[in-house]
């Protein structure tokens, strides 16, 4: 049976190919997909979670716990997408499941599962983990999906995130966003006193990583869309500018040499650019660096506050905020700088705007009568939704598929403090994102691949 | 009535000068406070008999008239104690969007700036420098708080006490 998974994937070493990768991903065995009976739609907002089994990955003797744990970070991805619902292992009829043979599909009809996952993972004799998973459509009987791969065995998170995303990628149609991290400020000590520092985690709050040590006030970092780079601001010199830091190395590097305070970096889509602000008096205009050529290109020129640009992906156009107007409200100009167009023209003030990475609209945070939103509108500032809404709700960021936003939530009072929260782009499925101490600014990064 | 409304009001100007502590307006209230013993042209001179600090209002940067006395009064002591530099912070309360509140403590940092130069103080003696919303030194729920926050701070550079 075994002879059934033709094309085997590679999960390449972390360490020695930095953040490398997938190296040939598996393919569908399964040779006709069309037929699968099991399938989400996700055009609509407030679906119904499909029903999945996930039997812990079998361990074939060894080290069941890892294998159980793996089985868990995959439950947990799919639950907290809000598109699936895992199933209570108390239900299941059929025990002892083996990734080599056919499931009894009455048995997981009747405990109403509409996907079944079957796995196992191994440490081989060279130290290396060997983890095969199959995804069953419970009522065609089918195969939908099955997928091999080799790893280190520190690895073994970031392996559950691939297969999750595997998981999610063949059942919606749409590429998946759990084999990624999440870049942020950690928050400590007392408000009027805050110690902040960068750090990075996984999607799902696992394996938080400090990357400065709190000595200088650190603000709004990004993730590159296409290196293990991440821009952001720092009072750690003699005037506040923009950084670039490598989280691999640890390198860092200051973002060109402007005679002023710089902030709201973003990189450009192709990772080559930085946007920026550049506070010149009383007014903030928006500059772009080419990070190869260090060329500077001065892109508004208003006696207004012009801040957080940020690219369409076809790095066309930058929607930015700007009170030029007499209070903050989104802009959209040609990415060469030049007459900007306002598209925000609800009651209230509208900042933060970010693109999203599929282009169909734009995120921003919204101040209205003492409440702060989030929310969504289209490039043309036409079909405004509110997404969450409260005390105080700041800085969205997009996942790399699109389909969910990070951002952070405050509380009020001297005890009050950031937290990290998702929403669904519908609006729905809010959840918080654990971290160990007060957390803000968040960023995600691309899908790792 | 009256009454009452004079009594909220003293335990509200109480609250505020607990949360300033040492800053201009609590001192002056009391006449024989600190003031008296503080050493002219120092540091705590200038916090103490000038007020290191003016405020503005919700997104604003407008120096309104008690400002302008604070800082007119600032040019003066800078006038006779030449030997320092200052920077002006600038600061916004936490009722506002991250960057946007950065440029905006920057406009009040600059706006403070602006009006000691008006009054004599050498530009090249000042430096500007702003936090946005992340130094507050109120941090209640309510705009007795925040109103503190949206500020401008000169700091006397090499300053002794």
């Amino acid at each position: 049976m075994r002879g059934i998974l033709k094309k085997l994937s590679v999960l390449a070493d972390r360490k020695s190919v930095g953040l490398a990768v997938l190296m040939a991903l598996a393919t569908v065995i399964v040779p006709r997909p069309a037929s699968a009976l099991v399938e989400i739609d996700i055009t609509q907002g407030n679906i119904e979670p499909l029903p999945i089994a996930l039997p812990s990955f079998s361990a074939d003797g060894g080290d069941s716990k890892l294998a159980a744990d793996m089985t868990s970070v995959i439950a947990a991805d799919l639950k907290r997408s809000g598109l699936f619902n895992p199933l209570d292992p108390a239900s299941f009829i059929q025990k002892n499941m083996s990734v080599n043979s056919t499931p009894r599909f009455g048995d997981w009809r009747q405990i109403s599962a509409q996907a079944l996952v079957t796995g196992t993972v191994i440490k081989q004799a060279d130290g290396r983990l060997r983890a095969e998973f199959r995804l069953w459509d419970v009522f065609a009987q089918e195969q939908m999906l099955g997928q091999q791969f080799y790893t280190t065995p520190e690895n073994w998170r970031r392996l559950a995130h691939i297969i999750s995303d595997a998981i999610y990628e063949r059942l919606t149609g749409e590429k998946g966003y759990f084999d990624t991290r999440i870049v942020f400020v950690d928050e400590t000590g007392p408000k009027d006193k805050r110690i902040k520092r960068l750090a990075i985690m996984d999607q799902d709050g696992a394996n938080v990583r400090y990357l400065t040590r709190g000595d200088d006030l650190v603000l709004t970092p990004r993730f590159s869309p296409t290196s293990q780079e991440v821009t952001y601001m720092s009072y750690g010199g003699a005037d506040p500018s923009v950084y670039l830091l490598n989280i691999e190395t640890g390198q860092r590097e200051i973002v060109g040499n402007f005679p002023g305070m710089t902030f709201a970096p973003r990189f450009s889509p192709d990772g080559q650019s930085v946007v920026m602000s550049l506070q010149q008096g009383g007014n903030a205009n928006i500059f772009k660096m080419d990070l190869r050529s260090r060329q500077t290109t001065r892109l508004t020129n208003s006696a207004a506050i012009d801040t957080s640009p940020s690219f369409s992906p076809d790095a066309r156009q930058i929607v930015f905020e700007s009170d030029r107007g007499g209070s903050q409200q989104l802009y959209v100009m040609n990415a060469g700088g030049g007459e900007a167009t306002r598209i925000s023209f609800g009651p209230g003030r509208y900042s933060t705007p970010v693109w999203s990475p599929r282009g169909d609209l734009i995120a921003f945070t919204k101040q209205h009568q003492g409440r702060f939103m989030i929310g969504v509108m289209r490039p043309d500032g036409k079909g405004e939704r509110i997404l969450t809404e409260g005390y105080h709700n700041e800085g969205p960021a997009w996942s790399p598929n699109g389909r969910v936003l990070v951002f952070f939530r405050d509380t009020p009072g001297a005890n009050g403090g950031p937290q990290v929260w998702t929403v669904d782009l519908t609006g729905y499925n809010e959840q918080r994102v654990e971290t160990p101490a007060f957390a803000s600014d968040p960023s995600w990064s691309p899908l790792i691949d | 009535m009256f009454k009452r409304e004079n009594a909220v009001q003293g335990a509200r100007w109480i609250a505020i000068c607990f949360a300033v502590l040492f800053a201009a307006a609590c001192a002056q209230t009391k006449p024989d406070g600190l003031a008296g013993n503080v050493k002219p042209g120092t540091g705590q001179d200038f916090v103490v008999n000038v007020g290191d600090r003016v405020f503005f209002e919700e997104d604003q940067s407008v120096i309104n008239a008690q400002a302008q006395a604070t800082l007119a009064n600032q040019a003066k002591w800078l006038g006779r104690y030449s030997q320092y530099t200052i920077t002006v912070e600038g600061h916004a309360d936490e009722r506002g969007t991250r960057q946007y509140n950065i440029a905006l403590g920057a406009r009040r940092a600059q706006a403070a700036r602006d009006y000691l130069v008006s009054q004599g103080v050498n530009a090249s003696r000042i430096k500007t420098i702003s936090y946005g919303k992340e130094r507050p030194v109120a941090v209640c729920n309510d705009n007795s708080c925040w109103s503190q926050n949206r500020r401008a701070v000169t700091v006397l550079n090499n300053a002794t006490n």
